[in-house]
């Protein structure tokens, strides 16, 4: 006998690093939200790499944080080593990465989410969804159990027809040994989503004990902590190990004898992997002159011998994964607790989403994470934090939340996918945003905190620190303008020494801080009037005067992308109407249904040529309209 | 896009040519074109298929106005992609301009600047590249010229932006590799050859640019200027020179109503003869107007060509006119070879680079300065078939290109961090990208537009 339990404004399906942020911003915008798990022990599970952050991965979490989510916090907490990766490569690229205690981090996330005011975590896997006759969304549970939902949010990650791959071996299963959510692909399915099939893998995870890293190059955190969170208040250790190996031609020739045995090669395995995070075996066949790999040995957690192999990610059959692994140096003995393998999965082609995450003709059913093509925890974060955002703004009649591709990686990685598509695994890249000398992790808050205080996810006293951060950054760059530094023979011996040309007049502070080998700290003897002004402020300064030019030449390709993102395109456009657009394009445009005219031009297959038809098309109704 | 308006214009060049074309395009192109042309065979133009021509008339009331072919096209299989109907007549500016101001009496509207490629260009018939080059053809009025634009439609400048494009996203790509692969392995492109491949990338785009003048000589012409004191022999040289190819010769109004400019071609080239009027009525204009505002327009010509009597002493004012050639393109003619030489011909050579001796009144030495006008206006290397800019657009993206690349080499060379090199690439690619119109906008594409000569 089916039963209904309960109705929610939003119910969440997936506990993952995606539904974690939906279900905590559903919940405090003030909607009766739950997020339903498999396996309450694992919310959060750091299902691959033990850490979180690294290029542009970093950039996203600290804007997750300046909008309000909660990755950061988690993660500064649970870090068992910090690093900022790309120092010397300049600020734009600079990204902080953090070792994570997988399990510590679970835990807490669990915790973070029974505590959350107007939020039920359940274990309950889902089986089934429908549309009410009343429009609401209905979900049925194993055990037949009803809710009714005003919107849901799938972010199902690699649950969703899960298949893990071993060598010939495979068997329908969620990640680590979890159940697969079958029954709710085929519901999903029926309703008629675009579903399709992505695959991933994970290395094998080794026992310390068994390990020699006197053969390996240990790795510290760096000296100065990069911490996630614009909150820091948050103690963050940094004192864990991580090592470094290689592989060598032994390796490569136990892989290519045994090639035919991964399914990957003998094809067993249909969904896409990823091009940017290959199997060991991938690598050894599409780059079959290099002599060696790296091999990056990170630590689970606090409570556990148990180690990551970054860079032997493989689904070669057991035996062929430990007579890999034994030929690499410090590995020759090593116990094996967990084998490597690969996972298929279903999810949507993000073509069919709106830049809210909403799809397109299914109203309140919402798509994040993985199950949106992408792959990573911070991305699937990003968009579950977005995805929930736009659900409460659905609910309650606000207006959506579309961030785009200028105030953020975040609204990068989401034009990208309901734009462009994705045919393997989406992860982020520094080099896919156009904008990035702006987008910066360091500037984060400055671009999104009013967001996140407007939205209502950014407290009074955050946002009032904030400001005063804003404030004193602008009086300091006022400052610094019209300082004038005298000559000295001390200043000029540091200007020689840093291979710059020495001054002989005086000279603005802000002009010598344009030059690229000097910096805002090295000149303090010479600035007395300098005010006791944080590092995180002295920093903003220090970038904005430094790239200046470039700053400006961003902002004004900003100010011109802008000029198309306010041409809107009706959601019901029919765009047969528009003569003079191209067949490819007609019917891209019509599968995409592009918001605006700036989102029309970044669909491949547009030309600018349909643009300016477009243009002129729009012009005309815009006329027609007025008169 | 399909416009309601049905447009017309002259769609040959306005200057030379034994046919002129009066083009209509648009929903009534047919309608119209029937209303002014009578077929022989008395077909309806309005029921005739696509891809047909019809001999016929072209009447004005009552007044025959030309004897003409009329070819007709059915949308979407025309230049344009809508009906299209194409009037052929007997050149000449008059005549044609006749048939043209019938056309738009019977209802068709004068077409804007460029609008027939606008319209094919919106209709997908045209890329914008090949627009461009279509623009260039329609302009193109020596030989040579034809041919550099024949290249150009043909994708030989495509071709060669497409190559420093993609040199350009592989040092972009080498530097992400470095940024978003920082821990891993990969392999990374050393400074070294990021910087070779960037010094090359500016070099050749430099190269690029240095055509463009020689280009721009081949398209639009020379404009030049015969000088020299009276009864040197300028109207005989004036008269062989028109005379040479007197089938492209012709003449037109230009701005002013006094200003007459012919032109013709020379060894392929096109010559702009300013002033030409003044020089047959009284074969002195230096005299006429001035010697100053005759170096005026020295210094104002891309071309000089400076005639000296072979048979005559030189005079103080040969000297002033060998002066004011020196360091611009021209060549000094010594005239009258069938004479007996008392010209100082040495004291010419040294101080003018290409020195031509010829009989304008034998025609004479014609082909000896064809050769002298092409090396003279650097052009005598030049492969009309290589890759060629065509326009002040398509300039000044490639100098952009150029100063972007540039900035990225001095920035890799001071050490400024690799996040802004990427950028200084990133954005020098993309200004070759706009140069093929693969991320032109509206504004980019109605300025290319507005600049099209009225016709094709």
């Amino acid at each position: 006998m089916d039963y209904t339990a309960n109705n929610y404004d939003i119910v969440v399906v997936g506990a993952g690093h995606a539904g974690i942020e939906a279900g905590l911003a559903g919940a405090r915008l003030g909607c009766k939200t739950v997020i339903f798990t498999i396996n309450l022990d694992w919310v959060g599970n750091i299902a691959c790499n033990p850490s979180i952050g690294g290029t542009s991965k970093g950039h996203l979490v600290r804007e997750i944080d300046a909008l309000g989510g909660e990755m950061a916090k988690a993660a500064d907490k649970n870090t068992l080593q910090s690093r900022m990766l790309n120092l010397g490569k300049g600020p734009a690229v600079h990204s902080p990465r953090a070792q994570i205690d997988r399990r510590a981090y679970t835990a807490d996330m669990k915790h973070r989410l029974e505590t959350q005011e107007n939020l039920d975590l359940i274990q309950a896997e889902i089986t089934g969804i429908s549309r009410t006759e009343d429009g609401l969304w209905q979900l049925a549970t194993r055990l037949k159990t009803l809710y009714t939902a005003r919107c849901v949010i799938l972010a199902t990650g690699t649950f969703l027809a899960g298949k893990v791959h071993v060598g010939d071996v495979s068997y329908a299963s969620g990640p680590d040994g979890m159940f697969p959510a079958n029954d709710l692909a085929d519901s999903l399915r029926e309703l008629g989503l675009p579903m399709r099939r992505f695959k991933t893998g994970t290395p094998c995870r080794v026992n310390r004990l068994s390990i020699d890293t006197s053969k390996t190059e240990p790795q510290e955190g760096d000296e100065k902590v990069a911490r996630f969170s614009f909150e820091k208040d948050i103690p963050i250790k940094n004192n864990a190990l991580c090592y470094i190996t290689y592989t060598n031609e032994r390796t490569k020739e136990v892989v290519k004898k045994n090639l035919h045995r991964s399914p990957l090669y003998s094809g067993l395995i249909d969904g896409v992997g990823p091009r940017y995070c290959p199997s060991f075996e991938d690598k050894i066949v599409r780059f079959a002159d290099k002599e060696r790999h790296q091999v990056f040995i990170e630590p689970c957690g606090e409570n556990t011998e148990e180690l990551y192999l970054q860079g032997l990610s493989s689904s070669l059959p057991e035996e062929v994964q430990l007579e890999f692994l034994r030929t690499v140096p410090g590995l020759e003995n090593c116990r094996v607790m967990r084998i490597g393998y690969a996972i298929e999965y279903d999810c949507v082609d993000p073509l069919v989403l709106k830049p809210t995450l909403e799809f397109q003709d299914f109203p309140c059913l919402f798509g994040a994470g993985q199950f949106n093509g992408s792959s990573g925890y911070e991305e699937a974060a990003a968009q579950g934090l977005v995805a929930g955002i736009n659900a409460v703004a659905r609910i309650k009649g606000r207006e959506p939340l579309i961030l785009d591709r200028a105030s953020s990686y975040i609204g990068t990685l989401i034009d990208d996918l309901v734009t462009k598509g994705c045919s393997d695994p989406y992860r982020m890249m520094t080099s896919r945003s156009e904008y990035r000398l702006i987008l910066r992790q360091d500037n984060a808050d400055r671009r999104l905190t009013p967001e996140g205080y407007r939205l209502g996810l950014i407290s009074e006293e955050r946002y009032s620190a904030f400001e005063e951060k804003v404030r004193l950054i602008e009086v300091e760059r006022k400052r610094v303008a019209e300082t004038i530094i005298r000559p000295s023979q001390a200043l000029n011996d540091l200007l020689v020494s840093r291979e710059t040309s020495p001054i002989s007049t005086g000279i603005c502070l802000e002009e010598l801080l344009r030059r690229p080998q000097v910096d805002y700290e090295c000149l303090a003897p010479f600035d007395p009037q300098r005010p006791d002004i944080s590092p995180e402020v002295s920093e903003q300064v220090e970038i904005d005067i430094k790239y200046e030019g470039y700053i400006k030449r961003q902002q004004a390709q900003i100010d011109e992308m802008r000029r198309l993102e306010v041409k809107t395109l009706s959601e019901n456009l029919d765009y047969s109407l528009i003569s003079g657009l191209r067949r490819e394009a007609r019917e891209k445009l019509q599968k995409i249904r592009p918001a605006n005219v700036g989102q029309a031009s970044r669909i491949s297959g547009v030309s600018p040529a349909d643009i300016t038809v477009m243009l002129i098309w729009l012009e005309k109704e815009g006329k027609n309209a007025d008169n | 896009m399909s416009d309601s308006r049905t447009i017309a214009a002259i769609a040959t060049a306005q200057a030379p040519g034994g046919i002129g074309i009066v083009r209509l395009s648009g929903p009534n192109a047919l309608q119209i074109a029937g209303k002014v042309f009578s077929a022989a065979s008395a077909a309806k133009l309005i029921k005739s298929p696509g891809y047909r021509a019809h001999f016929g008339k072209v009447v004005k009331g009552e007044e025959t106005v030309d004897e003409a072919v009329c070819l007709v096209f059915r949308a979407p299989h025309s230049y344009t992609g809508e009906d299209t109907a194409e009037i052929y007549c007997h050149g000449g500016l008059y005549v044609t301009g006749k048939v043209l101001q019938t056309v738009l009496e019977a209802g068709a509207q004068p077409a804007e600047a460029g609008e027939f490629t606008k319209r094919a260009f919106l209709n997908g018939k045209l890329s914008l590249d090949r627009a461009e080059a279509v623009m260039s053809l329609v302009e193109a009025q020596g030989e040579q010229a034809a041919r550099a634009a024949l290249s150009a439609l043909e994708g030989n400048l495509a071709k060669k932006i497409k190559e420093e494009t993609s040199l350009l996203i592989k040092a972009v790509a080498g530097i992400s590799a470095k940024i978003d692969f920082p821990d891993d392995e990969v392999e990374q492109i050393a400074d070294e050859e990021l910087l070779s491949i960037l010094r090359g990338v500016s070099e050749r785009l430099k190269k690029l640019l240095e055509t463009f003048d020689a280009g721009q000589v081949i398209t639009r012409g020379a404009k030049t200027v015969i000088a020299g004191r009276p009864n040197v022999g300028k109207s005989t040289l004036m008269n062989l020179l028109t005379g040479y190819e007197r089938s492209i010769v012709t003449e037109y109004p230009g701005t002013t109503r006094d200003v007459i400019e012919e032109t013709i071609t020379l060894g392929g080239l096109t010559l702009r003869l300013a002033d030409t009027a003044g020089l047959r009525e009284t074969d002195d204009p230096v005299e006429g107007i001035g010697v100053e505002l005759a170096l005026k327009k020295i210094k104002n010509a891309d071309l000089v060509l400076a005639v000296f009597d072979g048979s005559d002493v030189l005079t103080a004012e040969d000297k002033i006119l060998l002066e004011a050639c020196a360091g611009k393109p021209s060549i000094a003619i010594i005239n009258k070879t069938d004479l007996p030489r008392t010209l100082d011909k040495e004291y010419i050579a040294g101080i003018s680079d290409e020195v031509v001796e010829i009989s304008a009144a034998q025609g004479e030495g014609v082909e000896t300065l064809a050769g002298a006008v092409s090396r003279a206006l650097g052009v005598d290397g030049f492969d009309p078939s290589s890759a060629m800019l065509a326009n002040a657009r398509q300039r000044n993206c490639c100098v952009n290109a150029v100063t972007l690349t540039d900035e990225a080499i001095s920035g890799l060379e001071s050490g400024l961090t690799l996040d802004a090199v990427q950028i200084s690439c990133e954005e020098a690619a993309d200004c070759l990208l706009e140069l093929t119109g693969e991320k032109a906008m509206s504004a980019v594409v109605d300025e290319i537009f507005s600049s099209f000569c009225v016709g094709k």
